[in-house]
C-alpha cells in the first residue's frame, strides 16, 4: 500500500509533472510566474483544491451517475474554490488583489478535472488525495521554479512581493542593484520561452537516464558464428 | 576549369563563401557607417564578433558537433555584423554581447543550428533587446556629433545622459514631431535630423548598403526578387500614403534610406534560411514584409519595423513556401 502511495507521489510530483510532461493548465502556469511568490501562492492554491476535490470526488464517486459526472464534478471543484477564494480575501488580501482572476479560474483549469476524471473516479479516498497533493505539488514546483527564473533575469531578485504573505519580509537581491533586468523574461514572451527551456531540461534529464539503462544489444547470431 | 563527371555547370559556393561575400558586400555601408557616426560601430562590431565566435564554439562543444567546420563558416560572423549594425553604435557593451549570444544560443542553435532557425537570428536578438531595454536601444548619436573617446567611453561604462549625447533617429524625430498639435511634415523635415534625401547621414548610409546589395545581386548570391519586392512594396505604399495625406507621411524615398530598410532588403530578409525559398514566395515574403514594416513604422509602438515585420513574416514561410511550390516539370499546374 504505501509503495502504491509512494508512486502515486512520484507520478505526480516528476513522471507525469502537470507543468512539464501533460502540460495541462497552462494558462495560469504562463500568466501567474512573473515571480516566485505569485507562481508559488497560486500553485499552493491549486494543490489544496485538487487535494481536496480529489478527495470529495472520489468519496462520492459511486453515487454520482455516470452520465452527469462532469457537472457534478465541476460543481464540487467550484465550492472548493469558492472557499479558497474567500480565505485568500480574508487572511491575504494583497495577495488576493495581485492573484486577481486567477483564483476563480481553478474551476476551469483543466489538470483538476482531469485529475478527477482520470483517478479520483476509479480510486480510493486517501489515494485520490495523495494524487491530487501530488500532481499539485508538481504543479507548486514547476510554478516557483518558472516564476524564480523570470524574476531573477528580470529584476534581478528573488522573492518579489514577498510582504504580501509575510509582513515584513524583503525580497532578495542576488545580482547587483544596477542590474538593468531583462524585461523580456517577465513579458509573456518569456513565460513562453523559459517554460520551453524547462521541459527541454526536463526531456534532457529523462534521455540520459534511459541511456544509460540500456542493456547491450543482443549480439547477431552471424558474429557468434564466425 | 574542365569536369570529366557530371554535373559539368556547378557553383562552386560553398557556405563559407557565400557569408564571406556577405561580409564583403556590407563593408561598403558599414565604412560610411563609421564615418559618418564614429567609431562606435567598429567597437560594437568587435564585441559581437567575438562574442558570436565565442557562443558558436561553445554551443558546438555541447552539441558535440565538428568545431572547425561549422566555426569556419562564417555564418555567426554574418548575424554578429548585421546585429552590430542593427544596435546603436554607443549601447553599453552589455547590450550587444547579450544580444549576441541571445541570438547564437537561443534564436540559432536551440532551434538546431544553422540551416533550421525559423527566425532570423539577428532579429531576434534585436526584437528582445528592444523589449527588454526600449531606452538604450533607442540611443543614437547624431551625425558626427561624438568623438571615438567619448563613444568608447560611452560603450565601455560611464555615465548616460541622454539628451546630452543622442540625436533623435529620423524616424524617431517623424514619430514625435507628427504628435505635436499643428505639426507640419515639411517643417519638419527641414529639422537637423533630416539630410538631402531621407534622414541626416543615414541616406549616405543606405546608399553604402544598395552598393553592397548591388554587388550580391551582381555575385547572384541573393537573387532580385526579396529586394525588388521589398523596395517596391515599401515605395508603393509609402507613395499612396504620401499623395493621399501628404502632411502626415514621408515621401518614398524617405521610406526607403531611414532605419534599417536598405539593409533590410538586401542583407537581412534574403537570409536563405528564415526567408522564402521558391521565386514567387520570396515576393509575397518580401512584399509582406514592406506593408508591415511601413505599418509599424507608422502605428506601432517602437521606431523601426524591420524587424518585427522580418520575424513576422519568418512566421508565415513554411506556408509561403508551401503554397508556391513551382510545378514539376512536365507535370500541370495545378
Amino acid at each position: 500500500m504505501n509503495t502504491r502511495l509512494l508512486d502515486i507521489v512520484f507520478n505526480g510530483v516528476w513522471k507525469n509533472n502537470a507543468g512539464l510532461v501533460q502540460l495541462l493548465g497552462m494558462c495560469p502556469v504562463l500568466a501567474i510566474s512573473t515571480n516566485v511568490v505569485n507562481g508559488a501562492s497560486l500553485g499552493i492554491a491549486t494543490a489544496v483544491v485538487m487535494a481536496s476535490s480529489n478527495a470529495t470526488a472520489a468519496a462520492l464517486r459511486n453515487l454520482i451517475p455516470y452520465e452527469i459526472r462532469i457537472p457534478v464534478f465541476i460543481l464540487i471543484i467550484a465550492a472548493l474554490v469558492t472557499i479558497i477564494d474567500l480565505a485568500l480575501n480574508a487572511f491575504l488580501h494583497p495577495l488576493y488583489l495581485v492573484l486577481g482572476i486567477f483564483v476563480p479560474l481553478i474551476v476551469t483549469n483543466c489538470l483538476v478535472l482531469a485529475r478527477i476524471e482520470a483517478f479520483a473516479a476509479k480510486n480510493g479516498v486517501i489515494s485520490s488525495a495523495v494524487d491530487g497533493a501530488a500532481m499539485g505539488g508538481g504543479l507548486v514546483l514547476v510554478l516557483s521554479v518558472l516564476g524564480g527564473v523570470r524574476e531573477l533575469l528580470g529584476t534581478g531578485a528573488l522573492f518579489n512581493g514577498i510582504e504580501l504573505v509575510i509582513p515584513g519580509a524583503h525580497p532578495i537581491h542576488l545580482l547587483p542593484h544596477d542590474y538593468p533586468g531583462f524585461l523580456l523574461a517577465i513579458l509573456p514572451p518569456g513565460a513562453f520561452i523559459v517554460l520551453g527551456c524547462l521541459v527541454a531540461a526536463r526531456n534532457w534529464s529523462d534521455a540520459r537516464k534511459a541511456a544509460r539503462v540500456r542493456p547491450q544489444p543482443i549480439r547477431p547470431a552471424a558474429e557468434l558464428n564466425a | 576549369m574542365t569536369s570529366l563527371n557530371s554535373p559539368y555547370l556547378r557553383q562552386a559556393n560553398s557556405v563559407t563563401q557565400v557569408m564571406g561575400e556577405v561580409l564583403l558586400a556590407l563593408l561598403p555601408g558599414v565604412i560610411v557607417y563609421v564615418y559618418i557616426f564614429g567609431i562606435g560601430v567598429l567597437i560594437q562590431i568587435l564585441l559581437a564578433t567575438l562574442t558570436a565566435l565565442v557562443c558558436e564554439a561553445g554551443m558546438l562543444k555541447i552539441r558535440s558537433k565538428p568545431l572547425g567546420l561549422y566555426l569556419g563558416d562564417l555564418s555567426a560572423v554574418v548575424t554578429a555584423w548585421l546585429i552590430a549594425l542593427a544596435f546603436p553604435p554607443i549601447g553599453p557593451w552589455w547590450l550587444v554581447v547579450a544580444g549576441t549570444a541571445l541570438a547564437i544560443v537561443v534564436a540559432k542553435h536551440l532551434y538546431g543550428g544553422l540551416g533550421q532557425n525559423p527566425f532570423n537570428p539577428a532579429m531576434a536578438a534585436y526584437a528582445a533587446m528592444i523589449v527588454s531595454f526600449p531606452a538604450l536601444m533607442s540611443q543614437w548619436p547624431g551625425a558626427g556629433q561624438l568623438g571615438g573617446a567619448a563613444q568608447a567611453a560611452l560603450i565601455f561604462g560611464g555615465e548616460r545622459i541622454a539628451d546630452a549625447i543622442t540625436g533623435a533617429t529620423p524616424l524617431d524625430a517623424l514619430r514625435t514631431g507628427l504628435h505635436a498639435p499643428n505639426a507640419q511634415l515639411i517643417e519638419l523635415m527641414r529639422s537637423q535630423a533630416f539630410g538631402a534625401f531621407g534622414g541626416r547621414g543615414w541616406e549616405w548610409v543606405s546608399v553604402g548598403f544598395l552598393i553592397g546589395g548591388l554587388y550580391l545581386l551582381a555575385r547572384r548570391i541573393i537573387t532580385w526578387h526579396v529586394p525588388l519586392a521589398f523596395a517596391g512594396g515599401l515605395v508603393l505604399i509609402a507613395a499612396i500614403a504620401h499623395l493621399l495625406a501628404p502632411l502626415r507621411y514621408p515621401d518614398a524615398l524617405f521610406e526607403l534610406t531611414a532605419g534599417a530598410a536598405m539593409l533590410g532588403a538586401f542583407f537581412i530578409l534574403t537570409d536563405p534560411v528564415s526567408g522564402a525559398a521558391t521565386p514567387r514566395g520570396k515576393l509575397i515574403y518580401a512584399g509582406g514584409a514592406a506593408i508591415l514594416t511601413w505599418i509599424i513604422r507608422h502605428f506601432g509602438g517602437y521606431p523601426d519595423g524591420v524587424a518585427f515585420a522580418t520575424l513576422l513574416m519568418n512566421l508565415c514561410v513554411p506556408l509561403i513556401d508551401m503554397k508556391t511550390q513551382p510545378p514539376v516539370f512536365g507535370h500541370k499546374k495545378d
